[in-house]
C-alpha cells in the first residue's frame, strides 16, 4: 500500500478503481515524404473520416444540446471541406514533400493565427475552432484514440494532471466516484466542479499519482487529502465502514436541513446558498438554503454573441426571486473581467486579468453593461426581497459611484411608471484587502458585507488561485486572510451592519466553528455543502466557537489552524 | 463580370452561423465568387477566408461571381444577405 498526500478539495470517501484521464499525445515529427503523392492520399482519407466523425457528432449535439452546439460543429464540418485551407495542405505535400501532419498543422495554424490577429473578440475565439479541426485530423492521421475519457466504463476514481471545464464535460458523471488531480488548489476548477457534484476530491498530491497503474483500487479521503494506492483487505473494509458511517450521518443531516441553524445555546446564523440559476436555486431550496448569499448572474452573458437585455435579465432574475419566496436572494452585479471570452464586449486581452478592469471597474466603466442589469434588478425586486451587491470593490469612490448609478435607474424606473423594488439592501464582497483594511469606512456606506474569501485569499497571499504551481498559497485558513475577516466582520457589526461569507470557506465544517467565533451572521455555501454545516452549528455553542477563533488568530500557518480545529472541535470532524 | 454590393445588417456581422450560410450558399454553385471587404478579397466558398474579412454589423460586402450560373449565385447571396441571414434583426 502507497500513501499519497494532497490537498483536501471535497469532502467524502471515495473507494474504487484508478481511471486516467489523460490528454492525447499529438507530438509528430516534421519530415518529409518520398511519395507525396500516396502522403496527400493518406490526408485526405483522414480527413474524410474526420467528416464522418464530425458528422455523427454534429447530429448527437443537435439531438442533445440544442442548435447552438450543432451550429458549432457544423462550422467546423465547413472547415474540414474548406478549398483554401486544403489547398494550401496540398501544395505542402505535393510541391514541398512535407508529411501530411505537418501540413495540415501549419495551414490551420496560419488561419489561427489571422483570426486571433482581427480585431474582434469572437473571431478571435474561432482561431480555437480551427484549431480544434485540425486537432481532430491529426489525432486520425496519427492513429490516437478520440476520447481521453474512452474506456471509462465502470464507476471510478478519476485521476489526471488537471481538470478544465472542457475536460469535466466529457466525463460521465454517473461514472465518477472521485477526481484526484495531481496539480491545483482549493479553489481549481475541480474542486468547485466535486463540492457542487458532492464528490469526494484530492488535489495537488504532485505527479507520482500519475503513475499508479489503471484499474488499481484506490480509497480517497477528501476530508484529509490521503489517497491510499492498493491498500489491503481490512483497510479497506475500513474504509468502507468510515464511508458508511459518513453516509449515514449525511441522511440524518438531510433529514433536518430545513430546520434552522442554531447553536446549543440559542445562536441562530443563516444559512444560503450560492446559486447561479433557476435550476441551482431550486436545488438549493431543495438543499435547505434559507435563502440565496450570492447570486451569480455571469451565466446569462456567457456563451452567446450580444448581451442579454433588460427584458431577459429580468425574467432571470425574478425567477430565481420567486424560488425562494420572501427569503432574501442578493443578487451580484456582473463579475466578469479580461479572463473570459465575451466576444461582444471587445474586451482587451489584459497581462494581469485578476489585477485587471473587472467586475465592478468593467461595469462602472462601461454604463451600457451596467445599467440594463440594474434596472432589471430593481425590477425584479418589486415586492419581494432582493438585494444587491457589488463585486471587488477597492475604493469608496466605487461604492458611491455604483449607488449613483443604481438611484439614477430607480428615478428612471419610477418616472416610466415601472413598478420597481421600494427598498433595496445594497452591500458590496469584501474580496480586496484594500477593503477589508478600510472596512469600517465602507461600512458606512452600504447595508451590509459578504466577504468573498476565494479572491481575499489569492489577493491576501499574492497567489493566482488558477496558477497550478502556486495555488495551494491562496489558502483561505490562512491566519492573514481570517484576521482580515475578524476586521471585516468587527468594522461593520461596530455599525450595525450585517455580514456574510460567500466562499468556499462558509461551507468548510472546520472553517465553521472559526467563523461562527468572528461573529458571522450568514453562511453562504454550495448547496450539496448545506446539511452538513447546519449540523456542525448546532453541535457547538457560541462561546466554545469564540475561543476556537481566538486560538486560531495567534496561529502562524493554514496547517496549524485546521490542526487546532481538528483537535479541538470533534463536531467539526465530518467526512 | 456581374457583380453587386451588400450591406451586413445583422448584429454580429459576417460570423459564425451568417458566416456559415453564407459559405454553405456559395457552394452551391459551380461558379467562382469572390467577396471582397476594406480591400481584403476571400474565396466565398471558403468559411476561414470568409470569417478573416472580419466583416462587422456594417460592413460592405462587393460580391463578383464568374462561370455558370453566376447571375443566380449573387441572387440567391444577395436574398440571403437582405434577409438578414433569416434572423429576426
Amino acid at each position: 500500500m502507497k500513501t499519497l498526500q494532497g490537498i483536501a478539495a471535497s469532502r467524502g470517501i471515495a473507494i474504487g478503481p484508478a481511471f486516467h484521464f489523460q490528454r492525447a499525445d499529438l507530438s509528430f515529427e516534421r519530415c518529409t515524404v518520398e511519395d507525396p503523392a500516396a502522403e496527400w492520399a493518406r490526408c485526405q482519407a483522414a480527413l474524410e473520416t474526420a467528416r464522418e466523425q464530425l458528422a455523427d457528432v454534429c447530429a448527437k449535439a443537435e439531438a442533445e444540446s440544442g442548435e447552438e452546439q450543432a451550429v458549432i460543429f457544423q462550422a467546423h464540418a465547413l472547415m474540414l471541406e474548406d478549398p483554401e485551407l486544403l489547398e494550401a495542405v496540398q501544395t505542402a505535400i505535393e510541391e514541398q514533400c512535407t508529411n501530411a501532419e505537418s501540413a495540415l498543422s501549419d495551414a490551420a495554424e496560419m488561419y489561427a493565427q489571422m483570426l486571433e490577429a482581427l480585431d474582434n473578440e469572437y473571431l478571435s475565439a474561432r482561431a480555437a475552432d480551427v484549431r480544434d479541426v485540425a486537432t481532430r485530423v491529426l489525432r486520425i492521421l496519427l492513429g490516437v484514440a478520440e476520447s481521453p475519457t474512452a474506456g471509462l466504463a465502470i464507476p471510478s476514481i478519476v485521476l489526471a494532471r488537471d481538470l478544465t471545464p472542457s475536460d469535466t464535460v466529457l466525463l460521465d458523471k454517473s461514472l465518477v466516484l472521485g477526481f484526484c488531480t495531481a496539480e491545483g488548489g482549493a479553489t481549481s476548477h475541480t474542486a468547485i466542479l466535486a463540492r457542487g457534484l458532492g464528490l469526494p476530491a484530492i488535489v495537488g498530491t504532485g505527479p507520482d499519482i500519475l503513475d499508479t497503474p489503471a484499474g488499481a483500487t484506490l480509497v480517497l479521503d477528501g476530508s484529509d487529502g490521503t489517497l491510499l494506492v492498493e491498500p489491503d483487505k481490512e483497510t479497506v473494509a475500513r474504509c468502507r465502514a468510515r464511508q458508511a458511517a459518513a453516509a449515514t450521518v449525511l441522511t440524518q443531516a438531510r433529514q433536518v436541513a430545513h430546520e434552522p441553524a442554531v447553536t446549543h445555546d440559542g445562536h441562530r446564523v443563516e444559512v444560503v446558498a450560492n446559486v447561479g440559476n433557476v435550476e441551482g436555486a431550486q436545488a438549493a431550496l431543495e438543499a435547505g438554503a434559507e435563502g440565496v448569499g450570492l447570486f451569480r448572474t455571469e451565466f446569462l452573458y456567457l456563451e452567446r454573441s450580444c448581451l442579454p437585455d433588460e427584458e431577459e435579465q429580468y425574467r432571470a432574475y425574478r425567477a430565481v426571486v420567486d424560488v425562494f419566496g420572501d427569503q432574501l436572494v442578493i443578487l451580484r452585479t456582473l463579475d466578469i473581467g479580461g479572463d473570459k471570452h465575451l466576444p461582444y464586449l471587445d474586451l482587451p486581452r489584459e497581462m494581469n486579468p485578476f489585477l485587471g478592469l473587472r467586475a465592478i471597474r468593467l461595469c462602472l466603466a462601461r454604463p451600457e453593461l451596467f445599467r440594463p442589469q440594474l434596472r432589471a434588478a430593481l425590477r425584479a425586486g418589486a415586492g419581494r426581497h432582493l438585494k444587491l451587491m457589488f463585486p471587488m470593490v477597492a475604493t469608496v469612490a466605487e461604492v458611491r459611484a455604483a449607488r449613483a448609478a443604481l438611484e439614477e435607474c430607480r428615478a428612471e424606473l419610477l418616472a416610466e411608471g415601472q413598478p420597481v423594488a421600494e427598498e433595496m439592501e445594497v452591500g458590496i464582497m469584501v474580496e480586496i484587502p484594500a477593503a477589508a483594511l478600510l472596512a469600517d469606512h465602507l461600512a458606512a456606506e452600504v447595508d451590509f458585507f459578504s466577504i468573498g474569501t476565494n479572491d481575499l485569499s489569492q489577493y491576501t497571499l499574492a497567489a493566482d488561485r488558477t496558477n497550478a504551481s502556486v495555488a495551494a498559497l491562496a489558502d483561505a485558513f490562512h491566519p492573514a486572510v481570517l484576521r482580515l475577516v475578524r476586521d471585516v466582520i468587527a468594522a461593520a457589526h461596530a455599525q450595525g451592519k450585517w455580514v456574510g461569507l460567500c466562499g468556499e470557506l462558509a461551507g468548510e465544517p472546520l472553517a465553521i466553528p472559526i467563523l461562527l467565533g468572528l461573529g458571522l451572521d450568514e453562511f453562504s455555501m454550495t448547496p450539496p455543502a448545506i446539511p452538513l454545516a447546519k449540523q456542525v452549528i448546532r453541535a457547538l455553542t457560541l462561546d466554545e466557537a469564540r475561543e476556537v477563533a481566538q486560538a486560531v488568530l495567534e496561529l502562524d500557518s493554514a496547517g496549524a489552524v485546521r490542526a487546532l480545529v481538528h483537535e479541538r472541535v470533534p463536531a467539526a470532524n465530518v467526512e | 463580370m456581374p457583380e453587386i454590393a451588400l450591406t451586413v445588417r445583422n448584429k454580429v456581422g459576417l460570423h459564425a452561423r451568417p458566416a456559415a450560410l453564407f459559405v454553405q450558399t456559395a457552394k452551391r454553385f459551380s461558379c467562382d465568387i469572390k467577396v471582397t471587404h476594406d480591400e481584403r478579397e476571400a474565396n466565398a466558398k471558403s468559411i476561414l477566408n470568409v470569417l478573416t474579412l472580419g466583416a462587422n454589423q456594417g460592413a460592405v460586402l462587393t460580391i463578383h461571381a464568374e462561370g455558370d450560373e453566376a447571375e443566380q449565385a449573387l441572387a440567391a447571396l444577395e436574398a440571403l444577405v437582405e434577409d438578414n441571414f433569416g434572423e429576426e434583426e
